[in-house]
């Protein structure tokens, strides 16, 4: 394959003399217009492998046209080609000549698809850093003009994002005409071309100079955030930032605080969303006098929106909007003047509401201290906690870690476990699975005593789930319980619990125990291991389930490494053996490879030197084809049944596996 | 002559510029129609339509989650305001929404190093030197192509498409639902309206038709099977079950019958050029409403009322359910929508005079002129009228567009499309 060679053969510039170098990038050429889109994107990616060899001379003048005409290609293709062309420069012979790379970017530029065209702009603004201030007047602001005054939408769209790069180092006749030709198109006729005039404006402001930064932008500014379209609008606001950070604090109220003030209380929610979106960053650009003056009581209408998406969308910055009042006086703004709007949301109707700011309101009890907290957020925190809503319970419980710094856990643990019970039994299991990944951290901040008391039960009842997905997460959950809690508390409270489900009737239950034995035998180290859980696998091999069986297959590979080499080899290995023939193939294949695996380390302990030495050693699946074979296997099934068994772990993992009855398995 | 169920034409629609024009079939084909440029010599002949391009857009599927066929049949096409040198368009079917593009391409890349033009491989041991593929002209080809397919967001029928204002996004309607999408993403719709009871007994209307506002692009409406518009602003929530204006007129109660809610049913809305008026039909009539009066339209045209007296026979051949489209000129002062026979009614908003027309192969030949058609009520029958009962309600004219700069309009009776212009000179 030429893709292969490409790289490997090193090409030459230019090697002309019919030697083998030229055959890999002859292909490489041709698949330039392959049918197959797959190989004609292959050789755009290596267009830098084709310039090299075409030299730079011919690459300006054939490969480039080519490239001009592309533009009829697959999005994926163009996206490429756009990317490349924008690391070209060197391969068409220097910032002399990095103006030739503009017609190509031209032409994809005004394609349709809004990813190509905005690859294309990034590769121009790359390009244009590499023109000389010459060529930038001669070549790339005539193509900016060009682009602004094209007749489609997508040239003049495009070319918004160009203003800024070629600003600076025009010379002031040019800048004059790069004002004009923005401000033209912030009142162009199509919205797509306001919106990206609006979305660039605070980018171009930032090029300006200051003066006309008022003179000319800010009215732009004022125009455009009084668009009859909201979704120009709401653009405005974002170009509001970086315009703030430029002025004064005094032209800063004249100029900008009116439209700010108006893009609040706008008529259009999505335009109120934004302004709550980007409050933040509103918040760092107007300093600590307006964000008092003015941001705050704007907030305070936010937070009480009727629109729900906005309030969710405030609701989302309370933390955030607290973090960054000036310190001093803090706590007061927030107790007067915050506080009591977020006590109003704990109730909203909305549940996306509720959520949002269940998923902050734990950051504030750092802020506001420990007395406070316990005085006026608990309340709260108990609130959401009983909330209907699943979801804001769960982001309470998973912030819990910010108020445990504070006023420590126990102020509500006596809330907390009736939550995370009802959580833990929700009838969605995505429920069920969230609260599950917070065991850990919970575990960890209340300690161990209260969870033997409390949580333990549950987090055994969910190892027989009738969810496969919540049995998974389940046993990671008590890899990570015993990484926390140490070894000593597994053997007395844990492993005692998961061997006695090997003799569960339900055979899914007992594969839970080996699932649970792969997960915990090495945090449980090799005692435990070799003393109370290889017994139960062991044993667990006589099962009448061949899905049962070949997981001890499983586990047995997977707690090899952690047993000494007495229990393989008098313990393990005959038993690998017997499932090793098997009537079921399944059973027999996982024998085989647990088999190989443990050999390979008994052949590693006897001779350790020799064993560091085999390159092909490591790791059992690399070892595929060195595995013996056991009597009257078929040799050309391996990979037959591992695909089948592999079909069954998927199936499993869907959840559905309680559903599905085996057509192979035997119970 | 059998007509292939196939080819009836489900849909007729002209581009922004009028220079295309596009229908969708039964069978789920697209055929787009470009008009020929002016001839500068023959300049009374304006521009004939020819066949530009024609793809299959959607193919019958089926949905075996719930065992039930989806038909092919193209619902609605809407034109995408021009982006660059090609056209776009959205097709749909009763749940799937594809955009097509429309490109030429007059180019193509010539010069292999390995093989030559015909694919005979050469001897790699004679390459010396590197090719580069040069873009030769070619014979102007035109492709279609999908580019996005909105799928999976519908569980009724998708009975209208209207693209936004904002050029951004667009909204598909259902009898239940209408979806508001951004057109470059396709795995996520919002849904801003629901009309679906709790309670599926207790469904008393759907929604029969919706559209944006052609220059408020935070404004649409909706008509429903009672006969309602609803009017919707997307500024005050982000779902819009609550509306802004609500359009009806109260019923006359002499007119009243066992079939008023039938009739009363909207088939289609249609916003003015101008964006202050807004039409619908309804099985009987055309009404014009303005947009700042709610509790009348400020006109209303009969279209066929020599019906009334046989709306139970329509009934009994379900021709009372048919869905009327219409449609407004360029200037928004005439009005345009079809009837049964073959006819098709025109409306002059300002002389308030009507015409009925007839659009069929036997009747009128290339180039002539259409002459009126008239047809009678009850008594006796003049010259050149045709009887109601002589009507043949197999031959209705369901979708009709007009051209949206020129007098040039396109009508579809069942498998046939006919333009007619206005009379040159």
């Amino acid at each position: 394959m030429a893709g292969a060679a490409g790289p490997g053969t090193g090409p030459g510039a230019a090697g002309g003399d019919g030697d083998d170098s030229l055959y890999p990038i002859a292909v490489l050429i041709d698949e330039l217009r392959n049918e197959d889109v797959q190989l004609r994107l292959n050789s755009i990616k290596k267009l830098s492998t084709i310039a090299l060899a075409l030299g730079v001379e011919r690459t300006r003048t054939e490969l480039l046209p080519f490239l001009t005409d592309t533009i009829y290609d697959e999005d994926e293709v163009l996206l490429a080609l756009a990317e490349q062309l924008g690391n070209f420069t060197g391969l068409v012979g220097g910032p002399d000549f990095a103006h030739c790379l503009l017609p190509p970017l031209e032409s994809l530029a005004t394609v349709e698809e809004t990813v190509v065209r905005d690859k294309a702009v990034e590769s121009l603004r790359q390009i244009s850093q590499e023109h000389t201030p010459v060529a930038l007047e001669a070549h790339f602001v005539p193509l900016v003009k060009r682009l602004a005054s094209g007749d489609w939408f997508t040239s003049r769209t495009s070319a918004c994002g160009l203003f800024s790069v070629c600003y600076p180092r025009a010379s002031n006749a040019v800048k004059a005409e790069i004002r004009q030709h923005f401000r033209s198109l912030c009142s162009d006729d199509t919205p797509m071309v306001r919106r990206a005039a609006a979305s660039k404006l605070g980018e171009f402001a930032k090029v300006l100079e200051l003066d006309s930064v008022k003179s000319e932008i800010v009215p732009l500014f004022t125009n455009l955030a009084s668009d009859e379209q909201d979704s120009v609008r709401l653009l405005a606001v974002e170009a509001c930032v970086s315009i703030a950070q430029l002025l004064s604090q005094d032209d800063l109220e004249v100029l900008v605080m009116p439209t700010l003030r108006q893009a609040a209380e706008d008529k259009s929610w999505r335009v109120r969303y934004m302004v709550a979106d980007k409050f933040s960053e509103l918040q760092k650009a107007v300093g600590p006098k307006i964000t008092l003056n003015d941001l705050i009581p704007a907030f305070q209408n936010l937070l009480k929106d009727c629109e729900a998406e906005v309030r969710a969308a405030a609701a989302h910055k309370v933390k955030e909007l607290c973090e960054n009042l000036p310190i001093e006086g803090r706590e007061t703004i927030i107790m007067n003047q915050v506080l009591p709007y977020i006590k109003e949301l704990v109730s909203d109707t909305n549940q996306h509401v509720k959520s949002a700011l269940a998923s902050v309101i734990m950051g504030l009890s750092t802020i506001l201290g420990k007395e406070n907290t316990i005085e006026h957020l608990l309340p709260l925190f108990l609130a959401q906690l009983k909330d209907e809503c699943p979801e804001v319970r769960l982001n309470i419980i998973s912030n819990l870690d910010c108020v445990n710094e504070v006023i420590g856990i126990r102020q509500l643990s006596q809330s907390l476990l009736p939550a995370i019970v009802e959580l833990a039994e929700d009838a969605k299991w995505r429920v069920r699975l969230a609260i599950i990944e917070y065991m850990p951290l919970l575990a960890g901040q209340l300690g161990v005593e209260f969870f033997d008391e409390k949580l333990n039960s549950l987090c055994m009842a969910w190892l027989v789930d009738h969810v496969y997905a919540i049995r998974e997460a389940a046993t990671n959950n008590l890899m990570k319980l015993v990484q926390k809690f140490g070894t000593e508390w597994a053997q007395n409270t844990i492993v005692p619990k998961v061997l006695v489900m090997a003799d569960d009737p339900n055979y899914l239950h007992r594969m839970t125990t080996l699932f649970c034995i792969n997960a915990l035998s090495e945090a449980c180290g090799q005692e435990i291991t070799t003393k109370q859980m290889l017994p139960i696998v062991l044993k667990m091999a006589g099962d009448q389930v061949a899905n049962v069986r070949f997981n001890v297959a499983k586990s047995l590979q997977k707690i090899g490494p952690i047993l000494d080499n007495d229990a393989l080899q008098v313990e393990v290995k005959p038993v690998l053996q017997k499932l090793g023939q098997d009537q079921d193939m399944d059973v027999k294949y996982f024998a085989q490879e647990a088999i190989s695996a443990v050999a390979q380390r008994l052949r590693k302990l006897d001779f350790p030197v020799k064993g560091s030495e085999e390159p092909s050693a490591p790791g059992a699946d690399k070892n595929h084809f060195l595995r013996p074979r056991g009597p009257g296997e078929d040799t050309g099934k391996g990979p037959a049944h591992q695909l089948h068994v592999n079909t069954r772990d998927t199936l499993a993992q869907l959840g559905t596996a309680e559903l599905v009855h085996f057509s192979r398995s035997r119970d | 002559m059998a007509t292939l169920k196939s080819d009836i034409i489900s849909t007729v629609e002209f581009n922004h510029s009028g220079e295309l024009l596009a229908t969708g079939d039964k069978g789920g084909r697209v055929v787009i129609f470009q008009q020929e440029q002016e001839n500068k010599i023959q300049s009374h002949s304006r521009g004939e339509y020819n066949v530009y391009s024609t793809f299959q857009s959607h193919e019958p599927e089926f949905d075996y989650l719930k065992s039930l066929e989806i038909e092919e049949k193209i619902n609605k096409i809407r034109w995408l305001p021009q982006k660059n040198a090609a056209q776009f368009l959205l097709s749909t079917n009763d749940k799937t929404i594809k955009l097509w593009k429309i490109s030429e391409r007059d180019k193509r890349p010539e010069g292999y190093n390995l093989k030559e033009e015909d694919g005979r491989y050469r001897d790699p041991t004679t390459v010396t030197t590197l090719r580069v593929p040069v873009f030769r002209p070619m014979d102007l080809m035109v492709e279609a192509s999908p580019r996005r397919i909105f799928a999976n967001a519908h569980t009724y029928h998708i009975n209208s498409i209207s693209i936004n204002s904002d050029y951004e996004t667009y909204l598909s309607a259902d009898d239940l639902r209408i979806n508001l999408w951004h057109l470059e993403i396709t795995d996520r719709s919002f849904n801003i309206v629901d009309i679906k009871p709790a309670n599926m007994e207790e469904l008393t209307e759907v929604i029969t038709a919706a559209e944006f506002h052609p220059n408020s692009c935070n404004t649409f409406v909706y008509s429903s099977s009672k006969g309602t518009i609803r009017l919707c602003d997307m500024r005050a929530s982000a779902l819009c079950d609550r509306h802004s204006k609500l359009f009806e007129e109260p019923e006359d109660p002499s007119n009243r019958s066992f079939f008023s809610e039938i009739i009363s049913s909207i088939s289609d809305v249609k916003f003015s050029h101008s964006g202050r008026y807004m039409m619908t039909r309804d099985y009987l009539s055309v009404k014009i409403w303005d947009l700042n009066m709610e509790n009348r339209p400020v006109e209303t045209y009969q279209v066929h009322e020599y019906l009334r007296s046989k709306l139970c026979s329509l009934y009994e051949n379900d021709c009372i359910f048919d869905k009327f489209e219409c449609c407004w000129n360029g200037s928004d002062s005439v009005v345009m929508t079809g009837s049964y026979n073959n006819f098709f009614r025109m409306f002059d908003r300002n002389t308030k005079r009507d015409i009925t027309l007839e659009a069929s192969r036997e009747n009128n030949k290339p180039r002539t002129v259409l002459k009126p058609r008239k047809v009678c009520a009850s008594g006796k029958r003049k010259k050149d009228e045709i009887s109601v009962d002589s009507l043949d309600f197999n031959k209705k004219i369901l979708h009709t567009a007009w051209h949206p700069k020129e007098n040039i309009i396109a009508v579809a009776t069942t498998n046939n499309l006919y333009i007619f212009q206005d009379k040159v000179n």
